[in-house]
């Protein structure tokens, strides 16, 4: 067989196709999108996934705590991409599996390379609902050997439950958040012990309906204030050295795999090749409450934005979207005025990050944010113009790791024409 | 792995057991061309490396720099081998279609020190044959590289330096050299030598091998085989270098290989974009005494941290997609030794840093011409060489198969994006296998198409591409598609 092409090159797509709506991401956020869209449309609704079937991280996901918030019961992961599918397609929804959007060809046009062929994708209003995903080693500057053996949960979930392979017997995870128990769990399943969880909080993260009963049933121990200085073995793992922030002490912890957990990053390759402005905490495109970026008729929505809630959230801002895609696709046009919000010390970002004269509340009217810092009892604040708008006691804590949410009647007393909001806590 | 030669052009006694006429130790960009230089003769040649695929040292992991040795030692081998491989590879990239972009280089001063230093660079280039450098005043400076950091005081211009695909090289040598005849021979690590009369026994991990000639281009290992051979005339010191490599959202910031000037404090790092469409940013330089050490170090990527946020500070606020730890084969001397044996047969190719990459084609003329000297090996010309390999492309500046939309149309396995960071599809993964020299680990069939080299290091991919290596891309059959 040759290397070289037989058939001359041509960059020229296959086929272009005219949906009215293209949604690019088959995970949760995408899906419950397409199902509130099709069949409200004269055009196609279309959604592309470039993975080989439709569903999302969820579908790596082989244990319940899927759906509570919008199916009102919890069910797995792979049930949870399925249902999420079906409703899709029953709604006549078109999921294109095996299909990258790779570039812009237009304002709300895309390329993409599929088996079917290279294609040109002419959407009257586009949905980015591309996710996010765990920073591997190298962004993370974690040193060391180059060895087998080191994997994210995304990595691990799918060597596991979609390829059936086997890991380690002596794992070490790095964070001790929800996913991180969600790699606990994963690892448990294929026979592998989970020897340490290392945090650099000063306690783990997750909900303690998870820590506690993981600690029981694991017997799994978090070791707090601490980061992973090296990784050692080759070809594969045997230990991982790690540091107590306070002290500086170093340790070396016996383990054949690591899981490097949470610090996620949206997929905003999409989002940046369009120029749309970036939120520079979470790196998600800049959206307002109705879910639209900067470019006209382009929206986006789910973990591409909240880096990373749960796949019941991120499917309801696909429902949230839906009504805000009609509209522009009506003709309705938002009003020029817009304040943007910026989260302040201990948050990391809010989601929305703008907000606009006369638009509606954000998806389940919360906004989203991420703290750096533990709050147990937080108070939020909202300052425009040295003057604060909003304070607000929120009766649940505020824990890094996972989304904190803040019903969004904080934005209330905004002015759309005044200066930049700041959200921070009282403290 | 081995792959028999396809002309009969050995003189072999047994059919178990040829007599080669020339044994090149070491598959790097070096040996490589090496053998497919002498393989354009009537020669029998074998091509041995101690690693199971071409290209595992000292090849793999430098700065990928086609360099037109404007900063060598004037007069010196290491200075008119860069000269001349510089214009060899870059004819041979444009033949077999490995991936170069002539982006050009600038040497930014940042002190009173090295902008002195300037016009004497700019003479040392002209001595190395290389006229065109310009030095330039801060403001060119800032107009060519707009988001490097402030206090640069002005620069030198090196309009003919480019990037280049350094493993595509490798191994575009490699398939020629075995498409010309050359015997491949991996896994045979030389443990000893026995010189005899007529020919010479190499003791090797993979079994014994007969050769009339030994030439060693082992990079890291070249001082070993030295001694094999009774001497002692050089040590090599693994040199670590550690590079950064940003994620392709950086590219837009540096379109030019940002080079250090030479200083009394020593050697700064360079930026340089990748034909992979990424920014690098290194090496450091560590020399340790473990040859196979390329782990990365806590304080090595400290230093990179440090020294980027002085040269382009918007560039540390990107994403770290890989860190990489590359060892380079640093001697006591200066200049490349490239000496015959003539009583042994045994020519020694050593001392060749990271420019080898540039010089390797010129390298092999060069020890054409030598062993051809000594008048006890006849180089006769074959008139029936084959056509250069066409190489797969996997740089950014070429039509990549995902674009194709007639290739994918021919063949829907190149529509099946399988590493979504680095676009590579099930289709250029398949037909790694079906190659003049297929991969034997996860890392070769990395090097080979960029898969899994991207930003997300596997989150999405990692199982789909470890499966497609375990069956070899059976699964994915050409002109169907894939479900």
């Amino acid at each position: 067989m040759s290397a070289t092409p037989t058939t001359p090159s041509s960059t020229e797509p296959s086929s272009v196709l005219t949906p009215d709506v293209v949604i690019v991401g088959a995970g949760p956020a995408g899906l419950r999108a397409a199902s509130e869209l099709a069949g409200q449309l004269p055009g196609q609704v279309l959604v592309l996934e470039r993975e080989r079937e439709a569903g999302g991280i969820p579908r790596h996901s082989d244990h319940p705590g899927y759906g509570m918030r919008d199916l009102g019961r919890f069910v797995t992961g792979p049930k949870y991409a399925r249902l999420l599918r079906e409703k899709a397609q029953d709604a006549g929804a078109t999921i294109l599996t095996e299909a990258m959007a790779t570039d812009w060809a237009g304002p709300r046009s895309l390329m993409v390379t599929s088996p079917q062929g290279r294609l040109r994708v002419d959407a009257r209003s586009v949905v980015l609902a591309t996710g996010a995903r765990e920073r591997p080693r190298a962004a993370r500057s974690i040193p060391g050997d180059r060895a087998h053996g080191i994997y994210t949960t995304g990595t691990l979930q799918n060597v596991v439950h979609l390829k059936h392979g086997t890991v380690g017997k002596r794992a070490v995870v790095v964070g001790a958040e929800l996913v991180s128990w969600s790699a606990v769990l994963t690892l448990k399943h294929a026979g592998c012990e989970t020897a340490l969880m290392t945090t650099s909080y000063p306690q783990s993260e997750s909900y303690w309906l998870f820590h506690r009963p993981g600690r029981m049933v694991f017997g799994t121990q978090v070791a707090t204030r601490t980061r992973v200085t090296r990784i050692i073995g080759r070809p594969r793992v045997q230990a991982v050295e790690i540091e107590h922030l306070d002290t500086g002490r170093r340790r070396l912890v016996e383990c054949d795999t690591v899981v490097l957990t949470g610090d996620w990053i949206p997929d905003n390759e999409l989002a940046r090749a369009a120029g749309l402005p970036l939120d520079p905490g979470s790196l998600g495109p800049l959206v307002d409450t109705a879910l639209r970026t900067d470019r006209p008729g382009v929206f986006a929505i789910g973990n591409a934005l909240h880096p990373v809630d749960t796949a019941d959230i991120a499917a309801l801002d696909g429902a949230a979207v839906a009504e805000h895609v009609r509209g522009y696709l009506d003709g309705r046009r938002p009003a020029p005025d817009s304040v943007r919000l910026q989260a302040e010390a201990p948050f990391r970002w809010v989601a929305p990050g703008i907000l606009r004269a006369g638009d509606p509340a954000p998806p389940r009217k919360r906004l989203l944010l991420w703290t750096d810092e533990h709050v147990a009892a937080p108070r939020v604040v909202l300052v425009q113009d040295g003057r604060v708008v909003a304070r607000k006691r929120v009766p649940w804590p505020a824990a890094p790791g996972r989304v904190f949410r803040v019903p969004s009647d904080v934005l209330d007393h905004v002015d759309p024409r005044g200066g930049t909001v700041t959200v921070g806590l009282d403290r | 792995m081995t792959t028999a030669p396809s002309t009969g052009a050995a003189s072999s006694g047994a059919a178990a057991a040829p007599t080669y006429d020339v044994v090149v130790l070491g598959a790097g960009i070096v040996g490589s061309a090496i053998a497919r230089t002498l393989a354009g003769y009537r020669l029998s040649v074998a091509l041995v490396d101690a690693r199971d695929d071409v290209g595992e040292g000292t090849s793999k992991a430098n700065t990928a720099i086609l360099h037109t040795g404007f900063d060598a030692k004037p007069g010196s081998l290491e200075s008119r081998m860069v000269h001349e491989g510089y214009h060899l590879l870059g004819d041979y990239a444009a033949a077999t279609g490995i991936p170069v972009e002539r982006v050009g280089a600038i040497l930014v001063a940042w002190d009173a020190e090295q902008l002195g230093n300037l016009p004497g660079l700019q003479e040392k280039a002209v001595a190395n044959g290389y006229p065109h450098t310009e030095i330039v005043a801060a403001d060119e400076v800032y107009r060519q590289l707009p988001h490097i950091g402030p206090g640069a005081l002005g620069g030198l211009t090196v309009p003919g330096e480019s990037i280049i695909c350094t493993w595509t090289t490798n191994f575009a040598l490699a398939t020629d050299a075995v498409r010309r005849g050359a015997t491949l021979l991996l896994g045979h690590r030389c443990t000893g030598v026995t010189v005899e009369n007529e020919t010479t026994v190499l003791h090797t991990e993979g079994g014994d091998l007969r050769t009339r000639w030994v030439v060693n281009a082992a990079g890291l290992g070249a001082d070993l085989v030295d001694q094999h051979f009774g001497y002692d005339r050089f040590h090599v010191t693994p040199r670590r270098g550690e590079l950064l490599v940003f994620d392709k959202q950086a590219r837009p910031l540096v379109d030019k290989i940002v080079l250090p000037v030479p200083s009394a404090v020593g050697k700064g790092v360079l930026i340089s974009p990748t034909v992979y469409g990424n920014v690098m940013l290194g090496p450091t330089a560590e020399d340790l005494t473990d040859r196979t050490d390329t782990g990365s170090s806590e304080s090595g990527l400290a230093f990179l941290r440090e020294k980027g946020q002085r040269l382009m500070p918007r560039l540390l606020e990107e994403e770290v997609t890989a860190t990489y730890a590359g060892l380079r084969a640093a001697t006591e001397f200066s200049d490349y030794v490239i000496e015959v044996d003539t009583d042994q047969r045994y020519l020694l190719a050593g001392g060749i840093r990271s420019t080898g990459l540039t010089s390797g084609m010129a390298v092999a003329e060069h020890v054409a011409g030598l062993l051809a000297d000594t008048g006890a090996l006849e180089l006769q010309p074959r008139d029936d060489l084959p056509d250069p390999p066409r190489m797969p492309n996997i740089g950014e500046a070429g039509l990549r198969p995902y674009q194709d939309a007639a290739r994918i149309a021919a063949d829907p396995a190149y529509g099946r994006i399988v590493c979504f960071c680095e676009r590579v599809t099930a289709g250029e993964i398949r037909d790694t296998f079906a190659a003049t020299i297929p991969p034997t680990t996860l890392e070769g069939l990395r090097r080979r198409t960029r898969v899994q080299n991207g930003r997300c290091q596997g989150f999405y991919c990692g199982a789909e591409v470890a499966e497609l290596f375990a069956t070899r891309g059976a699964g994915v059959p050409e002109g169907q598609v894939q479900r």
